[in-house]
């Protein structure tokens, strides 16, 4: 009883508590995966029916497997407890000791400004699914600037990130133009568009002056040294997290101040939230539909721009394709993050940390990078539906009422 | 093959039915401290059209979802045929012979019309295959039985509205309904498609089935109703004849009993603020809703707008708000033209607006109080900084004004959502009184509202007049439009009957609510 006590007053506290929950269930059910695909645990199982006692040996086998797995995902993301011992006590051996650390921040970096540009559009009622082409058009836009343009790294790095938001305010501007003035429906727009962007990424890649000369592959001309996001602790260091870092910091404080302190972005919120009182209020929904994709789209932008000149420094045809779309991911980490700037901070956290640690535990166990995929559907799939959570859990804080059909009265 | 032959007894089964007998006893609802409807008590006899008229927000649509099983009464009960019945939701409703026909459809747009009568409860071949001809066969049965002639094998997609809710009325009839309840059917149809609706209901009438009919048009009533309920505030002030006059009709709906009184100085009415001249409007159907009003609001000067409800009043609010397309004619604000502005200039203009749906147009329920109170505001000093807002100053507004109109709330950032509709109409009235306005235009003011509030919004209604702004209130309560109005205008099917002095009494401008031009 005491435990659900205490569960029910961590509900209280809102989102959060029901995000931790949504990824201790995550990780349950990532359990029962590895039971149930796992042959070693599963034949050891197997003996239970014949020897009741092998009972003990098939719960260690399991908890062996799972710890192993979940040990190596951790490891793999923030760093191994002994290493960061041996590292305090000695102070040697950092690099490697905070290189986990480093490679989730890395991931982290776009993931985040992706999806405050995500999550802008959101709280404007807006669904921008285009966010991974805008992302793309940043980073062609980047490089270009950063491989066509020469400039002194003083003027190079921000010409190149401007240009990444232009690019991406490009892509946002088409579905904006179209549903302001056309009435197109955003989601199909923005989603079809994302085809259209990543051919023509083919094509800048293939056949115009910004492909690698010498090179007949998809692969355009690596950024100039002046146009990198240089790493934080010097390129010698072998450790990846960039400058990016604090641009992904600045986003999300952008975020913050643009929807909870500027006056576009209340109308943005009213729109969202009741777009017949905004438009009463004497909001133009056209301007706001516009500026909304130029801002949207302008950060996804600058998200595949920082990928770009931080990672790769290059765009080739699979940039940001497939399983490296941050666009999408963004999408997700928005809705994790309630479309609150700090809540997305630990969205896109959680989520480079599982992906980031996934691959160690892939290479250290055998277990496939997908299992971290499950876990992170489930977190979503649980944060999304709290009634769901609070109902697995117990917690019910207050007779739920029941929606009732009325029109005229209530609500 | 079985279950076709079921299907098709059904249907022969409906024919020797006798029609059935519903009572409604002292059915009282419950909102929270909202009575919905009070001790209501009505009887539908068989083969009988029993019309429920009454304002919007009087109570018949919760009355209608208690009869339909989707809403629980706290008290009273529903007999059928002398025997007391219990819905638990609306399917044992629609076993017990009830069908409800709502105002929004629910059927599968690109489904055809006899897939969508038998959705559910489709008849099956073998291998559970869609008996289609046995569907068809059902759907040409009922609709020659009772003149509701459409085409089984159309898409409802391409189908008109009118047909469309015949396809619900069917749907409606394929369950076995005694008693359809037809929830304001007229308001998405044209004239002509009302008058082949008029038919079909006597149609069902004759063949047995009662109908209760839900409207708030009193032409309606009398060309089709056997008795007419009416109710306002959930309560049942009145069962009549259809023969009775709509002026009596118009006068029951909007009140009789006077239950507020406003004590007013007399004023020097200024110069016209608000101009309309020759204004004609079309509603979202293309119907010419307005059809040329001219009228002028003086300064000082409370301009009342009465009539029954859908006569015009709220397209002429909306399109005066730059809400709504005005067709011809011109409207001046304070001298300026402000005909086919857009609403952010026609604030700027200086009109003050408090909408006829506040949580629609008036709200963001799921924001602050403090946020809704700088809603059309917020990009003027001193509530913003250059493109920052300035919070401050937003909080200290909402301080000053939640205070000076006595908006009961614990918090100025709790959700405005949360406070009663008395208080939320109290925020809407402050934010509009706060800026600087020409003219202020009402709609609806105290719809729905407790006493106390209704007392403290026509107290700061006629302290406004009083310093001179000009006021314009459109109103469905007769005594508000009488007590409030220094000049009452009548409209009448899109147009001004006349203006009178309020003075002239509520027998005559019932009369003129019914269209009879005063002398």
């Amino acid at each position: 009883m005491k435990i659900w006590n205490f569960l029910k007053r961590l509900n209280a506290r809102g989102p959060a508590a029901t995000a931790f929950f949504a990824l201790i269930l995550g990780f349950i059910i990532g359990a029962l995966v590895i039971i149930a695909t796992t042959a070693v645990v599963l034949n050891a199982w197997r003996h239970v029916f014949s020897s009741p006692t092998a009972i003990f040996s098939a719960l260690k086998v399991t908890f062996d497997n799972v710890g192993a797995a979940y040990r190596a995902i951790f490891i793999g993301a923030v760093g191994s407890p002994s290493a960061y011992s041996h590292s305090i006590t000695t102070g040697q051996g950092w690099t490697n000791t905070i290189d986990p650390l480093s490679e989730t921040l890395t991931y982290a970096t776009p993931l985040a400004i992706a999806s405050i540009a995500v999550c802008i559009a959101f709280r404007t009622g807006i669904f921008n699914i285009g966010a991974n082409g805008q992302a793309i058009l940043g980073g062609i836009a980047g490089a270009w600037a950063g491989s066509m343009v020469h400039l002194p790294t003083a003027l190079h790095i921000p010409f190149t990130l401007i240009l990444g938001v232009l690019g991406g305010a490009l892509g946002g501007l088409i579905p904006g133009v179209l549903k302001a003035y056309a009435g197109a429906h955003e989601v199909i727009v923005t989603l079809m568009l994302n085809y259209i962007i990543a051919f023509f990424l083919l094509y800048v890649t293939l056949s115009t002056a910004l492909q690698q000369p010498g090179q007949a592959n998809d692969i355009s001309r690596t950024i100039d040294g002046s146009a990198v996001l240089p790493p934080i602790f010097g390129t010698g260091s072998g450790l990846r997290v960039s400058y990016g870092l604090f641009i992904a910091a600045a986003v999300v404080l952008f975020g913050w101040w643009f929807l909870n302190r500027s006056t576009l972005g209340f109308d943005f919120r009213i729109t969202g939230a009741n777009p017949h009182a905004a438009r009463a209020a004497g909001i133009n929904a056209r301007r706001v539909i516009i500026f909304v994709f130029l801002i949207s789209g302008g950060l996804a932008g600058l998200a595949g721009e920082v990928q770009m000149a931080s990672t790769t420094h290059f765009v080739d045809g699979g940039f940001l394709i497939g399983s490296a779309g941050v666009g999408f991911t963004a999408i997700t980490v928005a809705l994790l993050g309630r479309n609150e700037p700090m809540g997305i901070v630990w969205g896109s956290l959680l989520f480079a940390a599982l992906n980031v640690g996934g691959r160690t535990m892939q290479a250290s166990t055998g277990i496939p990078l997908d299992l971290a995929a499950i876990i992170q559907s489930i977190v979503v799939l649980f944060v999304a539906s709290p009634v769901l959570v609070k109902e697995i859990f117990r917690l019910h804080t207050t007779t739920e009422a029941v929606q009732l059909a009325t029109k005229g009265w209530g609500q | 093959m079985k279950k076709t032959r079921v299907l098709v007894t059904r249907v022969f089964f409906v024919t020797t039915i006798t029609g059935m007998r519903v009572e409604l006893r002292g059915v009282t609802k419950r909102f929270g401290s909202f009575t919905a409807n009070n001790q209501i008590s009505l009887t539908v006899e068989p083969g009988q059209i029993h019309c429920l008229l009454g304002e919007n927000g009087a109570g018949k649509s919760t009355l209608m979802n208690i009869l339909f099983g989707m809403l629980h009464a706290e008290e009273g009960e529903i007999v059928i045929d002398g025997q007391a019945v219990r819905f638990a939701d609306s399917g044992e409703a629609v076993r017990r012979g009830i069908g409800m026909v709502h105002q929004h459809f629910m059927l599968v747009p690109v489904f055809t019309v006899a897939e969508n009568v038998v959705l559910g409860f489709e008849p099956t071949k073998s291998l559970g295959r869609v008996n289609h001809r046995a569907a068809n066969d059902m759907i040409h049965e009922l609709s020659s039985r009772f003149g509701l002639d459409v085409d089984p094998d159309a898409l409802v997609e391409n189908l008109s509205v009118g047909l469309q809710q015949r396809v619900e009325i069917l749907k409606a009839l394929s369950h076995d309904a005694e008693l359809l309840i037809l929830d304001e059917p007229t308001a998405v149809l044209t004239p002509q498609e009302i008058e082949s609706l008029m038919a079909i209901m006597r149609s069902l009438a004759s063949a047995g089935k009662s109908i209760l009919f839900i409207t708030h048009k009193l032409k309606e009533v009398q060309a089709v109703g056997d008795v007419i309920t009416v109710i306002r505030h959930g309560e049942v002030v009145g069962s009549v004849p259809a023969t009775t006059s709509e002026a009596d009709l118009a006068t029951l709906m909007v009140g009789r009993d006077v239950s507020f009184s406003v004590t007013k100085e007399v004023v020097e009415a200024g110069p016209a603020v608000l101009s309309l001249r020759d204004v004609v409007i079309r509603d979202d159907r293309g119907i010419s809703v307005v059809n040329g009003v001219s009228l002028d609001v003086n300064g000082g000067q409370i301009m009342a707008i009465a009539g029954v409800q859908g006569n015009g009043q709220t397209e002429l609010v909306e399109a005066i708000a730059g809400l709504r397309h005005v067709e011809s004619g011109t409207i001046t604000l304070g001298g300026r033209d402000i005909t086919n502005k857009t609403p952010r200039q026609i604030l700027d203009a200086g009109l003050g607006h408090v909408p006829e749906d506040r949580q629609r147009d008036g709200l963001v329920l799921s924001m602050s109080i403090e946020d809704n109170l700088v809603l059309n505001t917020a990009h003027f000093r001193p509530f913003a900084k250059g493109w920052s807002r300035n919070l401050p100053a937003v909080s200290s507004n909402a301080a000053d004004l939640v205070e000076r109109f006595d908006v009961r709330t614990t918090s100025i950032t709790a959700d405005v959502g949360s406070l009663s509709g008395g208080n939320q109409q109290k925020v809407i009235v402050a934010r509009e009184l706060s800026r600087p306005l020409t003219c202020f235009m009402a709609a609806q003011p105290t719809r729905g509202l407790d006493v106390g509030s209704i007392e403290y919004v026509h107290r700061q209604i006629v302290e406004q007049r009083n310093q001179g702004l000009g006021v314009l209130i459109v109103s469905s309560e007769l005594d508000e439009v009488l007590s409030l109005g220094d000049r009452v205008a009548v409209m009448f099917s899109g147009q001004v009957v006349g203006v009178v002095d309020p003075q002239v009494g509520r027998e005559t401008i019932g009369l003129m609510m019914a269209g009879a031009k005063p002398e």
